[in-house]
């Protein structure tokens, strides 16, 4: 213990320092490397998706392969590019925003992320070993079961899901700890910025939902790998029970996606209105609210399943319920624009654009609370693009709305403006021309998920409106990584506030952030610290601790290789290689122990570095 | 104040084009927006109501953000503070009640409709049962009363409430006619104490007589976008010839060869009249359905890929049914039988008519 | 990090709380037993949904549960729960020696009734109820398993923090990780009264 200060500063650099970094940001970074890299793989499957849906009786890919793509597609959108990259957000900002100098587990941090990493690389794997995953990201039983999917696909799901629903666990828990413990003096719970309030409700929901899931998916992988009778209807098991304990899990998986999002335009609306949070009091109600019903209406998925007329009408009233909490937050940031004064940044023009989208998933979905009508909608290309308003609309806006506001302080440069308002415009423009003409073309009966569709039944001209809507989709994206580059070359750099209207802490410390984070723990005083501050006249925070050393914790490489281990193990049960399966959890075990066993002191950065600059950012 | 009876009037004309520019969309005998039946038009009725609150939402909060954009954007070296506001009690009551009261009043119908819509036709005399049965990638239809089983085309009285029960034969499917009725999951289930288990009711009606076209909603394999189906409805009399035609014994074709070749082929998986097996679609009436396999469509003045004359469309079927259907458990033909056999066999099956319509 | 260090014997009253980063460890394992409570809540209703699936020709829960048996294993759980309170105990009374003690008195009824289920699942194996038999036997060596994993789990890992304080000591960086430990053994121990109820006792009444 005493002996901390002795340690000497063990500093690596290049590739070492990533892989064995357990710095927060750094960790935001690889977040938004590897899920921005999987969001790629994603959206070129959508684009193949569609290339097959141009015309009717096109034969661009197999129905196997668009079975494949499709449940890939899905699975690789929600599990590893949307929550990775939300993950990226919630690690660059949230403990600048509460004023931490870290997270409460650093190294825990970096095991999340290795562990989606390789979960995510082992479902990609698919691929190339004879077949993806193909029965849809909801992996249906028994399609998905053993008796009908008779190649490997299916056991990457269950097995790629589980281990990088592990490191999504641990990303819950660790971002609870750190808003419950790790806030800065002087912030209550009720001064607590709007984007730090939706990743703690949302760390909650991933805490209560995830484990559903991984029930699910071990009854399925047993199943499969061992014989199991869970969901086998030759020997009683029950295929509704999967339904149920999918959807427990993930109608809240919803709400983890776009809870972060409503967070990110809460922060961006009030920054370039430069106007407090409208109804703040509401908004953090209306955000709880939302996450507590969350998990009371999973069986509006299920509406057909044959649930029965009382579990049909409760759930279609529980469901509508959502809109009440929803329709607050939508007015509270259309009247924290009124009267402000409104810069139309391109991180601004996605929050701008978010609201009246996401309003319009919003009510659909409200549409598809309607039992009865439900009947229609249900596996219809309605519901394809009801969910996409609320995820690409909702969510998908609402992260390159933060990464635009954030960038800077990420990275430290700003993004180039014109080409931000290009990416906003593009994808914007096709977005709704993906998505808005599906609604009709689900009313005028085209099922979900089919791998063509006849000529003669109308879908046509639809469906290749769809599809030019989504290459501009993907040009908006390549407009997004041509900006990344062009700003990484020769990008202007950012000053600690480089917005000028910044409210929240973050603002307060240089960009890109010293790895410390805060110098001297800043002294909060009301709900928009930095605001406040600024309008009492004051150029920084009030410090509330006298400069001294600060504790850094080491890095490590063992969750590099606790993720590898598990990686080897997934692959080793897979194939029924016990041997390699064992090799696999003896790494994992290990690395555990020699965790357990080994005290990390850390080290600490002396107050002299922090006045010479000798650290590096 | 802005008044605001008078801005709902200049709505209202824009909600009635809404609403014709939907009922004008798509075909009479798929759309769930021009509904040919009761039950679909109780869920349009349903439809068009919640589509009318929502598009009422839609509006204010487009109108809201229109006004503030352009009210409220920042003017060029506009460096003023606007004021803080934290919010405002009365306006924040206002969009928590008015919400709740636009759900009540979708919700009550709503409720009603679930009810309604789950009534059980099952043991009504006047209702024509039927078993459906869904398998990759084809739907059995049985009807218990008539001891009939058939395959692919539901045939019904028009003008009576059919009472549905459905199953899945292995995977998850789920049983959807846009035009008439809404879907419903057919769930694999073991046959438990009651036999019944996981099987799922509905019914609907059809009052015109016209072919409906069916689909399976549910991702069930390969071929899931080609589980198509169709429902015939019938007038009564019509309904009562093609009871009797199904009963009726179907001769085996004269020719030896063919026969040998049908015998030792096709019956041990298909039924044709009272002879062969129960597994697999029943072909005595083939030859009058209107799709071979549910996605090739018979017709004589063929215009797309997947039409043909019904023996066209049977031949391309025996030689390579996985061409048509991928994933389609029947094996092809095209090697183990003689082109003459197909031809024959085609020729054969595309006979096997029943005329019952009046 | 607190930069002043206690010698054993004079640590504070309550050792795990005594950093942040103990005070983080404990927060963190409560929530993380809010999962597993997910965890196992899922289990049990996969279990519910499935243990009249017992098909034919099997045995019942009935003709399977043996109560002595598990009354046996249930009392040695319990009775472990005790020693580890204990140990917590004289952890926070700073008395080293008496705490590894009821640690290891934990570890060894863990032992015991670990003993006790796998020579419970020999049996029923041999009754012709092994994992692939149904429903309702997969969901119940999945649930139960899961538990027995847990307890075994729980052994190792108590077991090496008694290596850990003999070599290192009863300090602030030790006392959160038997805190947990000792949390971590009343939530098996609560699932398992949840086992006893829904499974045993239920199975031997319906």
């Amino acid at each position: 213990m005493a002996h901390a200060h002795a340690h000497t500063v063990k500093r690596r650099t290049g590739l070492m320092d990533w892989l064995t970094t357990v710095d927060h940001k750094k960790i935001g970074i690889l977040y938004l490397l590897a899920g921005g890299l999987f969001f790629l793989v994603g959206g070129l499957e959508a684009i193949m998706i569609r290339i097959q849906l141009w015309k009717p009786l096109n034969d661009f890919v197999s129905a196997d392969t668009y079975n494949e793509l499709l449940t890939m597609h899905g699975t690789t959108m929600i599990f590893l590019a949307a929550m990775p990259m939300l993950f990226a957000l919630m690690n660059a900002v949230i403990p600048l925003q509460i004023g931490a100098r870290d997270v409460a587990f650093p190294f825990l941090n970096s095991l999340g992320f290795w562990t989606f990493f390789f979960g995510g690389v082992l479902l990609n794997v698919s691929w190339f070993t004879g077949g993806a995953p193909d029965a849809g990201w909801t992996s249906y039983v028994p399609l998905a079961s053993p008796a009908y999917n008779t190649d490997y696909g299916v056991d990457y799901y269950v097995i790629g899901l589980q281990i990088a629903g592990i490191g999504t666990l641990i990303g819950g828990i660790n971002f609870l700890v750190t808003i419950i413990n790790m806030r800065a003096p002087g912030m209550t719970f009720m001064r607590m910025p709007m984007f730090t309030w939706a990743i703690f409700v949302t760390s909650a929901l991933i805490l209560f939902a995830f484990p559903a899931l991984t029930v699910g998916l071990v009854a399925l992988m047993f199943d499969r790998l061992f014989e199991a009778n869970f969901f086998n209807v030759a020997n009683g098991g029950n295929t509704v029970l999967w339904e149920h304990i999918f959807w427990i899990f993930g109608h809240p998986e919803v709400y983890i996606l776009i809870l972060p999002a409503f967070g990110v335009i809460s922060e961006v609306i009030s920054t370039f209105s430069r106007k407090r949070l409208f109804g703040y009091s509401s908004m953090v109600f209306a955000t709880v609210l939302i996450g507590f019903l969350g998990f009371m209406v999973w069986a509006h998925h299920m509406f057909t399943a044959g649930l029965g007329p009382v579990a049909n009408a409760l759930f279609s009233i529980a469901t509508m319920l959502i809109a009440v909490p929803t329709g607050i937050k939508i007015f509270n940031w259309l009247f924290t624009m009124w009267g402000g004064s409104i810069k139309f940044t391109s991180a601004n023009l996605f929050a701008v654009g978010f609201v009246p989208t996401f309003v319009m998933g919003g009510v659909t979905g409200v549409m598809l609370a309607a039992a009865p009508a439900d009947f229609q909608y249900h596996d219809s290309y309605f519901v394809v693009a009801h969910f996409h308003y609320v995820i690409v609309g909702g969510l998908i806006l609402g992260i390159f709305s933060g990464l635009h506001y954030w960038w800077p302080k990420m990275f430290g440069k700003m993004l180039n403006e014109f080409l931000g308002k290009l990416t906003f415009w593009t994808f914007f423009i096709g977005f709704h021309m993906t998505f808005l003409i599906q609604h009709f073309l689900g009313l005028m009966g085209m099922p979900r998920r089919i791998y063509t569709y006849l000529d003669g039944l109308g879908f046509n001209e639809m469906n290749l409106i769809s599809t030019i809507g989504a290459f501009l989709m993907g040009l908006g994206t390549i407009f997004f990584i041509i900006n990344i580059i062009v700003t990484a070359v020769s990008g202007q750099k950012a000053s600690n506030d480089p917005w000028e209207d910044g409210r929240t802490l973050e603002w307060t410390i240089p960009s890109p952030a010293p790895e410390y984070n805060f110098k001297q723990t800043p002294l909060v005083r009301g709900y928009d610290a930095f605001w406040k501050e600024k309008m009492d006249g004051n150029k920084e925070m009030t410090p509330a601790e006298p400069i001294g050393p600060i504790h850094m914790p080491s890095p490590s490489i063992l969750p590099l290789f606790m993720a590898i281990g598990l990686f080897i193990a997934g692959l080793g049960f897979m194939y029924h290689k016990y041997y390699i399966g064992g090799a696999g959890l003896a790494i994992l075990f290990l690395c555990m122990l020699i965790r357990s066993l080994k005290d990390d002191h850390g080290f600490h950065i002396e107050p002299e570095e922090l006045q010479d600059k000798g650290v590096k950012a | 104040m802005m008044n605001r009876w008078n801005v709902g009037k200049r709505l209202l004309p824009l909600f009635a084009g809404i609403m014709l520019l939907l009922s004008a969309c798509g075909r009479a005998d798929l759309s769930t927006l021009n509904p040919q039946g009761p039950v679909a038009e109780e869920q349009y009725g349903l439809m068009k109501l919640a589509i009318s609150i929502m598009i009422f939402v839609v509006i204010v909060v487009f109108a809201i953000s229109l006004y503030v954009i352009v009210r409220f954007r920042r003017r060029p070296g506009d460096n003023k503070i606007p004021v803080q506001v934290e919010g405002n009690h009365k306006l924040e009551i206002i969009w928590t009640v008015i919400p709740l009261i636009l759900l009540v009043i979708l919700a009550v119908p709503t409720v009603n409709s679930v009810f309604g819509l789950a009534k059980d036709y099952s043991k009504d005399k006047d209702a024509i049962k039927v078993e459906v049965t869904s398998h990759q990638f084809w739907w059995e239809f049985y009807y218990p009363e008539y001891d009939i089983r058939t395959a692919q085309e539901l045939v019904i009285p028009t003008g009576k409430k059919i009472a549905i029960s459905a199953k899945s034969g292995d995977v998850m499917h789920a049983f959807w006619i846009p035009s008439l009725a809404g879907k419903i999951d057919t769930n694999p289930g073991a046959a438990d104490a009651n036999g019944t288990a996981n099987t799922n009711k509905m019914y609907f009606e059809a009052p015109k007589a016209g072919v409906y076209l069916g689909k399976c909603a549910e991702l069930c394999g390969p071929s899931h976008a080609l589980m198509d189906f169709k429902v015939k409805a019938v007038d009564e009399a019509s309904f009562e010839n093609w009871k009797t035609a199904q009963k009726a014994p179907v001769a085996l074709p004269s020719d030896p060869a063919i026969k040998d070749a049908i015998v030792s082929n096709c019956l041990s998986c298909h039924a044709i009249g009272d002879q062969g097996g129960l597994s697999f679609p029943n072909l005595s009436d083939i030859g009058s359905r209107s799709t071979v396999g549910g996605i090739l469509v018979n017709t004589n003045d063929a215009k797309y890929k997947n039409e043909g004359t019904t023996e066209e469309n049977l031949k391309r079927w025996i030689e390579d049914p996985n061409a048509v259907k991928p994933g389609a458990l029947m094996p092809a033909f095209k090697d183990e039988l003689s082109e003459q056999e197909i031809d024959g066999i085609a020729k054969y099956l595309a006979g096997l008519k029943i005329d019952y319509e009046k | 990090m607190s930069a002043h260090t206690h010698a054993d014997g004079h640590l504070p009253h309550e050792p795990e709380k005594a950093t942040l980063e103990g005070r983080n460890k404990v927060l963190g394992f409560w929530l993380f037993l809010g999962g597993e409570t997910v965890l196992f809540g899922t289990l049990f209703s996969a279990f519910l949904a499935l243990r009249d699936k017992v098909g034919e020709g099997n045995p019942t829960a009935n003709e399977l549960f043996n109560l002595s048996t598990v009354a046996i294993a249930t009392f040695i759980l319990l009775t472990s729960s005790l020693t580890s309170v204990f140990a917590i105990q004289a952890m926070h009374a700073g008395k080293k020696a008496a705490m590894l003690w009821w640690l290891a008195i934990t570890v060894l009824f863990g032992l015991g009734f670990l003993g006790l289920e796998i020579y419970e699942f020999y049996e029923y194996v041999h009754e012709g109820h092994g994992f692939t038999t149904s429903a309702f036997s997969s969901s119940f060596y999945t649930l139960v398993g899961f538990h027995g994993g847990h307890v075994a789990f729980g052994v190792i890992w108590i077991s090496l923090l008694i290596g850990q304080v003999l070599k290192k000591g009863l300090n602030v960086v030790t006392a959160p990780k038997i805190y947990v430990a000792g949390m971590y053994w009343h939530f098996i121990d609560v699932v398992w009264v949840f086992i006893f109820t829904v499974v045993y006792l239920m199975g031997k009444v319906g």
